[in-house]
């Protein structure tokens, strides 16, 4: 996001009057871009009509691929490229898989999915953030809006903020 | 967010706190200059690095050779260090994982620093895995690895090869979690610092956070999904630990009963870990806001749950070893409470079955001082139950000209001092460059329970810049 004072922010100070917000303001046909609140507001990314996240499909596939590559590793080196008997057990001995099959599964599943996650969020080390209030990671929950993707005017859409609830409306 | 809290409930976090007093309690240590009381601790805990390093070094140098092992013990305090800091680091994941599948909200402020025991610990662990191998330059052996013998592969039927898996998963999986728990909160303390350095790394490590809507609800679903296959995994962990006993055929490892065992276990003696730890933290950082009386009574009720399970599976293993009619067994566990090593055996006994049944006095559990002596018994306890569960199974042979004792030589004693430098210092160093209460979880719990929520500001306060 770039700073020449296309967004007008609304900046609230508590989470249930910024999610009590989101609905009002868009019944105004306002269109939001983002909200920013220092931690997680249950039902929030619904308000705004952000789409339920694919996050879980992703790890289980990782999680497939990793019980899948355990299996494989395992069975080229037991079976197929030096067999030896232990125990009189078959060179074919699942059971005692189980435990390294189990945790490549996690292995895979955890770091796909957290680097799935980074990803899709643009997040990764060293990235300059877009601050659009320096508060947002302390107590303010700020409102994001584009003016040039809305209809209404910069002054309509201040005035809905402030209606709804903003303790400080600002452009950036 | 804020739903209906039961009235009777606790609160988490007293004093009133506003969002931005969490931010500015937590991250004052952070950003302030080291305390006195820190650099004094940092310091003792640097001494006694220094000095366990030396230890662990001339060990690698000399070889096991130096410490006090015999042909008949040839496992004794490697393996109980071992097993007993791997059971310490359970803790941490339980607390943020398996309280998180349950919904416990008091999790959120003991979490970051439980979890950063458990990494600290599971290192700890791995010194003494190195350690016991002799040669640990040797050590990705036990890896997969192509080789110049043909390749001759590790053996994936052998739980000594689970082991190292289990382990190693544990601890890059608890790191992944841990980090990404502390990304949002890397983000409030960069926004907030002033100098030039810290700008660079708690930006460089807060991957660019913003908070977004998107990149929450996101998280939230990743944290759920990473702590539904921590829970699993931790349980795994030392369930396999369990069986580089269970699998063997000497009696008092050879036992089905070990794996849950072990688990109850290392949970009690984790929980006891973290008391210890958070009611010093507690104490040195002034978080008495954060964590309350309430919490404290909670890890006591875990510690005494998991103590009598820990305590059932004793008697259960006795009561088995004369009902199997297995002689070898029987003796096994009658030299264990009568034999040469019957001090271990009671000292185990008292610490771990009978002093956390004390927690069952209200006036008890909900004190300070108790409760902190009290974690550290059980923990001196769980010590002596490794040694127990490892020496007296092994110290008498089949055959008496094999008996044997083991007495620990200074190298013993240093090497496991080596793991307390390591964790203490590591934990030091994590108490002042990273927040240890979790700002943001905390956050949003807070309302409804935290007491006097400020108060909605009048709406006339409103400021624009038309």
């Amino acid at each position: 996001m770039s700073s020449t004072n296309n967004y007008i922010l609304g900046v609230y100070d508590d989470e249930d009057e910024v999610l009590h917000a989101v609905s009002e303001v868009k019944s105004k046909g306002i269109k939001i871009e983002e909200v920013y609140t220092p931690f997680p507001i249950h039902g929030l990314d619904t308000a705004l009509g952000h789409p339920r996240t694919r996050l879980p499909i992703a790890a289980f596939m990782f999680g497939c691929l990793g019980l899948v590559c355990a299996q494989a590793l395992i069975n080229y080196t037991m079976v197929f490229d030096w067999p030896m008997i232990i125990g009189g057990k078959d060179f074919f001995a699942l059971p005692d898989w189980i435990p390294i099959t189990f945790e490549g599964t996690v292995l895979f599943t955890a770091f796909g999915l957290v680097t799935t996650f980074c990803i899709s969020n643009d997040l990764y080390p060293g990235k300059k953030p877009e601050i659009l209030d320096i508060r947002i990671t302390d107590d303010r929950f700020v409102m994001a809006i584009n003016v040039d993707k809305n209809k209404k005017s910069a002054a309509d859409i201040k005035k809905a903020l402030k209606d709804s609830g903003a303790v400080e409306v600002n452009v950036k | 967010m804020s739903h209906v809290v039961s009235p009777i409930r606790e609160k988490l976090v007293t004093g009133g706190k506003s969002y931005h007093d969490v931010t500015h309690d937590i991250c004052k240590q952070v950003e302030g200059e080291p305390t006195k009381e820190w650099k004094w601790a940092f310091g003792i805990s640097c001494v006694v690095f220094a000095y366990g390093a030396y230890c662990l070094f001339y060990t690698w140098w000399q070889g096991i050779g130096v410490w006090g092992l015999n042909k008949t013990v040839g496992w004794a305090w490697d393996i109980t260090n071992f097993v007993w800091w791997v059971g310490i680091g359970h803790a941490g994941t339980l607390i943020s994982a398996v309280l998180l599948l349950f919904r416990q909200k008091w999790r959120t402020s003991i979490n970051r620093s439980a979890e950063a025991m458990t990494i600290f610990a599971v290192l700890c662990a791995a010194s003494f895995i190195l350690a016991h191998m002799g040669r640990p330059w040797l050590a990705h052996w036990a890896l997969p690895l192509p080789n110049t013998y043909g390749s001759l592969w590790v053996n994936f039927n052998s739980p000594l090869v689970w082991d190292v898996f289990a382990i190693s998963t544990y601890l890059s999986v608890s790191l992944l979690f841990w980090y990404m728990g502390l990304v949002p909160d890397l983000a409030t303390i960069r926004d907030r610092a002033t100098t030039k350095a810290s700008k660079f790394w708690y930006g460089f490590f807060s991957l660019g956070w913003t908070g977004s809507a998107k990149t929450w609800a996101r998280y939230e679903y990743m944290s759920l999904i990473l702590a539904g296959i921590s829970t699993p995994l931790v349980l795994s962990v030392h369930t396999i630990v369990s069986m580089d006993f269970a699998t063997s055929v000497i009696p008092g490892w050879h036992t089905t009963i070990f794996p849950p065992y072990f688990v109850a276990g290392a949970i009690f003696s984790g929980f006891a870990m973290v008391q210890t730890l958070l009611l010093i933290t507690r104490v040195v950082f002034h978080l008495e806001d954060y964590i309350t009386i309430e919490h404290i009574e909670m890890m006591n009720i875990v510690i005494t749950i998991t103590g009598s399970i820990v305590g059932i599976a004793y008697l259960t293993e006795f009561f088995m070893a004369w009902y199997s009619g297995v002689e070898y067994e029987s003796y096994a566990f009658i030299n264990r409470a009568t034999g040469p090593y019957w001090w271990a055996y009671w000292m185990m006994m008292t610490c771990n079955v009978i002093s956390p049944q004390l927690f069952w006095a209200k006036s008890i559990r909900t004190n300070l001082l108790v409760s902190f002596f009290l974690s550290i018994v059980v923990n001196v306890g769980m010590w002596f139950e490794r040694f127990v569960i490892i020496v007296t199974s092994l110290h008498r042979d089949y055959i008496p000209s094999s008996w044997a004792m083991f007495s620990p030589t200074m190298y013993d004693i240093g090497d496991y001092i080596f793991s307390f430098g390591l964790f203490f210092t590591l934990f030091f160093l994590f108490a002042k460059f990273l927040p240890v209460v979790n700002m943001a979880e905390v956050k949003a719990v807070m309302k409804g329970v935290s007491t006097n929520y400020p108060a909605k500001k009048a709406k006339a306060s409103i400021k624009t810049d038309e």
